[in-house]
Formats: structure tokens, C-alpha cells, sequence
């Protein structure tokens, strides 16, 4: 088995190459942002001093009369609507705690959890005894958000068939700045696998299932064993999305299976190689210029 | 050294922004030459704003002593065995308020003035660098995610 070796090299930076410069205001924390004090305090701010100062490092956005700083990595702050994939951490009364990358972990209600067989009834005592048969510690599910309290914490519901307990794929954590909000976020791609790209960062790759199971209601895994043409194919999409990661590039369908296109030429464990990453993503970038411009 | 850094941090991090939660910070000695506790603020802050943790300034640490009515800024192992008296300072550089000051020796309160400025000098130094490192990684990243 051939193995490759390298030195560790000074990483060059990658803004270089591209050769434009950014037109943000750019922040670091102690940073004064303003002195006029007609502005409201939004996120990544306070105030000292009759002034307006940053927390986070970061770019300024301002719309009308709100400042707020944009911090470049930060966690998942829920809002309603959102598509997150998370893992169950505790089993508790009537509820589950589901860890979304967000600062206090999220709570899935039993209430909020659809019965399998879709029944609708109020949940009984027998319910509770039995949700650790629904989802367990360590199971992933995919869910959306319902509502936010006020200390920040998030509550979740699958109450649509598309959600629900998650079976056999791969799970790939960025940063949920990373993530661009669309109108869907499933998405069957061509190349023969589904992708979930959770708002809170967390990126689920599965095999497409072959027909859809309506009256499954989410919580039977299946655990046939996948292809080998399958497990290439989401190998290669985790490869691509880790390297669009380490380059900075938003995610979405589209860059992803540009990514992918771009990476066909190359052996899945060779995605990884700088150098290679650096060609692969150039190429994307190259393409979804041409298709915006 | 855990309870310093701990007290240091409380002074710099926001956390009323976080109820109820808990935020550690795990720092790993390489190599000790002196100045150990200054090296781990500085650190720190870095990994505190690498997350995204609101801060109100930068954290920047340094030690100071005084030996043959000479100040002297960032001690050397050497220099700390030595048994003069030995300061640590970490200031926020912004404001210029001090997060943490501690010194365990005992010193004439007329040279107080002039090693407690050699620590600040050396600690806004420090700040300078950190500064300018973070700004390009911020203008890096902001170039890259494009507009």
C-alpha cells in the first residue's frame, strides 16, 4: 500500500488568488464603530462610553438605523422555520434534548413528534414510557424549528413526513455561517444521492431512497446494506463539501454539484490534497460565475 | 492558574449574553520559558474570538520584574528563578483597563510606576500583533465568502 508523506508548509492565503478586495467595514472587538448615537445596538455590539463599540470580529452590517457585526464562525441561533439535523443527548419527561450546535441545546417536545401511523391524539402516559423507542440517545434526526424562547434555546417538531429519525449516511459539521438560506433545503441530486443542508451546520448525505415510504412516519430506519456505486458517490460529496469548507465557499445545491462535477477526474481520497482542493473549488467559482454573470 | 484565567476572562467576556451556560477554555503548555500565564491569556483570546464569543476587547498578558533598578518586561525562565519580584498584567488596550494585575514579592512602592509600565508597553505590543493578525484573517475570510 503506497502511503504519502508531506512537511508541514506556511499556508499561503488563499484571498491572493482571487485578487479583489472586500468593500466591508471590518471589525475587531474594542473596535469603535461609530460615535453617533442615533444607531440601535444589534448583535456583536455594545455600548461604552457613549460609544458604539464591536464584540466579535467581524464585518459591519447596517440597515437603516441598526448596526450589528456579522462574526465570521459562530453558533446556530435558531429562528422559526428553519430545516436543523441534530442528535438526540437526553431522554427526558416528555421531551428530548437534541444537540444542534446552537449555545444551549434544543428541545424536541413529545408533543411536537408525530405518532407513527400519523394518528393524532393527545399523548398518554403509555407515550412517554415508550419514547425511548421512538428515538434514542444518538440517533440523528432531521427537524424544523418551531419556536425560540427567550434565552435563546430552540424548539423543534417533525410534524410532516419528511422529517424524522435518520438512517444510514454521513454527517459533515461546518459552521453555520457556511450554510445559504433557500427555499428547500432536501435536495435529490443527479449524481445519484440526497443531501439535507441543515441551517445549524450539520450536513446529512444519504443514498436517494428508491420509493418514498408513506406510512413509515419517519421513525423506521432502514439498514439494508448500501451499494458500493453509492457509497463512492456520497464519499466523493462529503470530500467536496469539506473542501468547499476549507475554501470558504457558501453551500448550496447548486456549488455543491458543480464541486462534485469538477472533482469526477480526480480519485475520491485525492479531494483532499491542498492543492487539488484549491483546483477543484477554483473551477466551482469559475462556473458559478459564469451562470450568475 | 486555572482560577487567573478564569478571573481574567469573567472580566472580558460578555456573559450575560450566554444564560446558562458554560463556557471552557482548555489551554496545552508546549514549552515553558517563563511567562507562562501571559502566553495562555493571549492565547485564550485568540480562541475566544476564533468562536465567536462577544468579548469587549482584546485580553493581551505580560510579566514584568525588576532587577538592578532596571524594569523588565517578559521574563525569562532564567529571570524568574532568579527570585526578584516578579509582575503579571493583562490589560485590556482598547480602554486601558487592567483585567488582572498580581505580583507575589515585595517591592518599593517607587519603582511600582515604572515596571507596571514596562508591562503595559509590552502587553500594547502584543496587542499590535494580535491586532493585525486577526484583522487579515477577517479581510481573508471576508474576501473569499465574497459579497
Amino acid at each position: 500500500m503506497a502511503m504519502e508523506m508531506r512537511l508541514p508548509v506556511a499556508r499561503k492565503p488563499l484571498s491572493e488568488s482571487l485578487g479583489r478586495e472586500t468593500k466591508k467595514h471590518l471589525v475587531v472587538p474594542g473596535d469603535t464603530i461609530t460615535t453617533d448615537t442615533g444607531f440601535m445596538r444589534g448583535h456583536g455590539t455594545y455600548m461604552g462610553e457613549e460609544k458604539l463599540i464591536a464584540s466579535v470580529a467581524g464585518s459591519v452590517e447596517r440597515v437603516n438605523k441598526l448596526v450589528c457585526v456579522k462574526a465570521l464562525k459562530t453558533r446556530y441561533n435558531g429562528e422559526v422555520g428553519d430545516i436543523v439535523v441534530g442528535r438526540i443527548t437526553e431522554v427526558q419527561q416528555k421531551r428530548w434534548k437534541v444537540e444542534t450546535n446552537s449555545r444551549l441545546d434544543s428541545v424536541l417536545l413529545l408533543s411536537s413528534m408525530n405518532l407513527p401511523g400519523g394518528e393524532l391524539r393527545r399523548r398518554s402516559a403509555e407515550d412517554e414510557l415508550a419514547m425511548r423507542g421512538f428515538l434514542q440517545e444518538g440517533d440523528l434526526i432531521s427537524a424544523e424549528v418551531q419556536a425560540v424562547f427567550s434565552d435563546g434555546a430552540v424548539s423543534l417538531h417533525t410534524r410532516s413526513l419528511k422529517y424524522g429519525k435518520l438512517g444510514q449516511g454521513v454527517l459533515v459539521q461546518v459552521s453555520p455561517s457556511l450554510v445559504k438560506r433557500q427555499k428547500t433545503h432536501f435536495h435529490d441530486l443527479p449524481c445519484g444521492a440526497s443531501v439535507i443542508l441543515g441551517n445549524n451546520g450539520f450536513i446529512w448525505i444519504y443514498p436517494t431512497p428508491e420509493h418514498k415510504e408513506e406510512d413509515a412516519g419517519g421513525f423506521i430506519a432502514n439498514l439494508e446494506p448500501v451499494s458500493l456505486t453509492d457509497r463512492e458517490v456520497i464519499s466523493r460529496l462529503r470530500n467536496c463539501i469539506v473542501s468547499l469548507v476549507t475554501q470558504r465557499m457558501m453551500l448550496y445545491d447548486t456549488s455543491i454539484l458543480y464541486c462534485y462535477e469538477a472533482s469526477l477526474p480526480h480519485q475520491i481520497k485525492d479531494i483532499l490534497k491542498p492543492e487539488i482542493m484549491e483546483e477543484i473549488v477554483m473551477e466551482t467559482r469559475q462556473r458559478l460565475l459564469e451562470q450568475e454573470g | 492558574m486555572g482560577l487567573q484565567l478564569r478571573q481574567t476572562f469573567e472580566a472580558a467576556i460578555l456573559t450575560q449574553l450566554h444564560p446558562r451556560s458554560q463556557i471552557d477554555i482548555y489551554v496545552q503548555v508546549l514549552q515553558a520559558d517563563g511567562g507562562t500565564y501571559a502566553a495562555c491569556v493571549n492565547a485564550a483570546t485568540l480562541a475566544v474570538l476564533d468562536a465567536g464569543i462577544p468579548m469587549r476587547d482584546f485580553v493581551c498578558a505580560c510579566s514584568a520584574g525588576f532587577v538592578d533598578g532596571t524594569a523588565l518586561a517578559d521574563l525569562s525562565h532564567v529571570e524568574e528563578a532568579a527570585g526578584g519580584p516578579q509582575l503579571a498584567l493583562a490589560l485590556l488596550p482598547a480602554s486601558g483597563q487592567i483585567a488582572l494585575l498580581e505580583m507575589d514579592a515585595r517591592l518599593h512602592e517607587d519603582h511600582l510606576e515604572r515596571v507596571l509600565e514596562a508591562a503595559a508597553r509590552a502587553a500594547r505590543d502584543v496587542h499590535t500583533l494580535l491586532d493585525r493578525v486577526v484583522r487579515q484573517h477577517v479581510r481573508e475570510a471576508s474576501v473569499l465568502l465574497g459579497d
